[in-house]
């Protein structure tokens, strides 16, 4: 599944207004990564700026962040003058972590939370020995904590080098 | 316990095979989330609770699909929240008590590798909204797969006590595996419309799944039981009363609060 890149999608001047706007709505887990550099802004699209449907796809089923994104797109583009827009939930293609964009997965790092180590490639592979590097020291010398850390998206895991802990955003 | 205590198959089959995975899902959910604040660690408790929201996550997008095949203008918190037990078409196996946290996670096993193999098939079934939902949930259920095998590994494996206890949980939840498996006219009738997987392969499936966790973990294997039980069909362990006396109180006493 490839990444729908905004650009692609651009027609007019609003659109591209819309897709600016977009990039400055965060996800409230993670702030320093916009919407856009998730990957779960599927589309923008309408007739006309009064026609506006933006379509959003949630990470995983239960992300309690889905509803506040949700809010947060809506608000966000009332203020800047797209009243009408409607926000809508696409489920399929389910979202992936491939999604991430180039710059979302500098941005985590950066952040101090490991970037997903590699494309989903296996999926039948029930015990993954996914490379996760140490986004502190780059030390590959990590080990996996639990499957799951302080939200659905991401797993525990120890730098054994700085003995750092730190947040792996897992691939899905 | 006969057939013919059973309640009459509905005319519409697909709204209870989708009730039937939405409830699964809840009450395993339900269930889950009553660790939180008691697991043995803070990474367990975080472990838990996040395959509980994920597994509440899918039994909303299944609930309102429900909803809208009925066609009666009920949510999915009507559909959670204000229904009795009979009208649960949950497996019998969710509605079991947690135990000690082997337990659980031995539950969680059984189930998961289940989930993995019924929502590979269903993601190319011939129901589209249940294809998407299951295609979601399979990317989760892999990750509820592995952390579940691998903690049965390490009980099974490990102490005397350990691997005691979590042989112990399989011997008594074994006897609800039976109805993972079982065809009646709503599997049929799904069957025929291209939408659920014949049961037999599943088994296979999900069997040599548990068996390699097993065999990792030392464990033995439980004869099946002949006993059948019919949580899908709206017949209960005493359990899920109790369950759902705490989960849908608020709107009882409370009807139509909202946060």
């Amino acid at each position: 599944m490839s990444l729908v890149s905004p650009l692609a999608q651009v027609e007019t001047d609003w659109q591209r207004e819309v897709w600016r706007l977009l990039g400055e709505v965060t996800d409230p887990e993670i702030p320093i990564l916009s919407i856009i550099d998730l990957g779960i802004v599927r589309y923008v699209r309408g007739a006309s700026r009064d026609e506006l449907q933006v379509g959003l796809t949630p990470t995983y089923s239960g992300c309690p962040a889905t509803e506040v994104i949700r809010r947060s797109v809506e608000e966000k583009l009332a203020r800047a003058g797209f009243g009408h827009a409607v926000i809508e939930t696409q489920l399929a293609p389910a979202w992936s972590s491939d999604w991430i964009t180039p710059a979302g997965r500098v941005k985590l790092a950066a952040y101090g939370i490991a970037p997903p180590a590699e494309a989903v490639a296996n999926p039948k592979r029930l015990f993954g020995a996914a490379q996760v590097s140490c986004p502190r020291c780059r030390s590959a010398a990590t080990r996996l904590v639990s499957e799951f850390g302080s939200t659905p998206c991401k797993a525990h895991y120890q730098c054994t080098a700085c003995l750092e802990p730190f947040d792996y955003f897992k691939c899905i | 316990m006969s057939a013919s205590l059973l309640p009459a198959p509905s005319a519409d089959a697909r709204l209870r095979y989708v009730l039937r995975l939405a409830d699964t899902s809840l009450i395993l959910g339900q269930r889950l989330a009553e660790w939180v604040g008691h697991a043995p660690a803070l990474e367990e408790d975080l472990g838990l609770a996040n395959i509980a929201l994920d597994l509440i996550g899918q039994a909303r997008l299944l609930l309102s699909y429900a909803g809208e095949l009925e066609g009666r203008g009920r949510s999915e918190d009507d559909l959670a929240f204000l229904r009795d037990a009979p009208q649960f078409l949950n497996l019998t196996l969710v509605e079991q008590p947690n135990g000690d946290f082997g337990r659980t996670l031995v539950r969680q096993l059984l189930v998961s590798a289940w989930q993995l193999e019924l929502f590979e098939a269903l993601q190319g079934c011939a129901d589209a909204r249940l294809a998407e939902i299951a295609a979601k949930a399979l990317k989760e259920t892999r990750y509820h797969l592995r952390y579940s095998a691998s903690w049965i590994v390490r009980l099974g494996d490990g102490t005397a006590e350990s691997h005691a206890r979590v042989q112990n949980a399989l011997d008594e939840l074994w006897q609800f595996t039976g109805e993972l498996f079982a065809e009646d006219e709503v599997d049929a009738a799904m069957l025929a419309a291209g939408i659920a997987p014949s049961a037999a392969p599943l088994k296979a499936s999900w069997l040599a799944r548990i068996d390699a966790v097993l065999a990792e973990a030392t464990l033995i294997r439980p004869a099946d039981s002949v006993f059948p039980w019919h949580g899908r069909g709206g017949v209960h362990t005493e359990h899920l009363g109790y369950m759902l006396a705490e989960m849908q109180f608020l709107q009882r006493a409370y009807p139509g609060a909202q946060w």
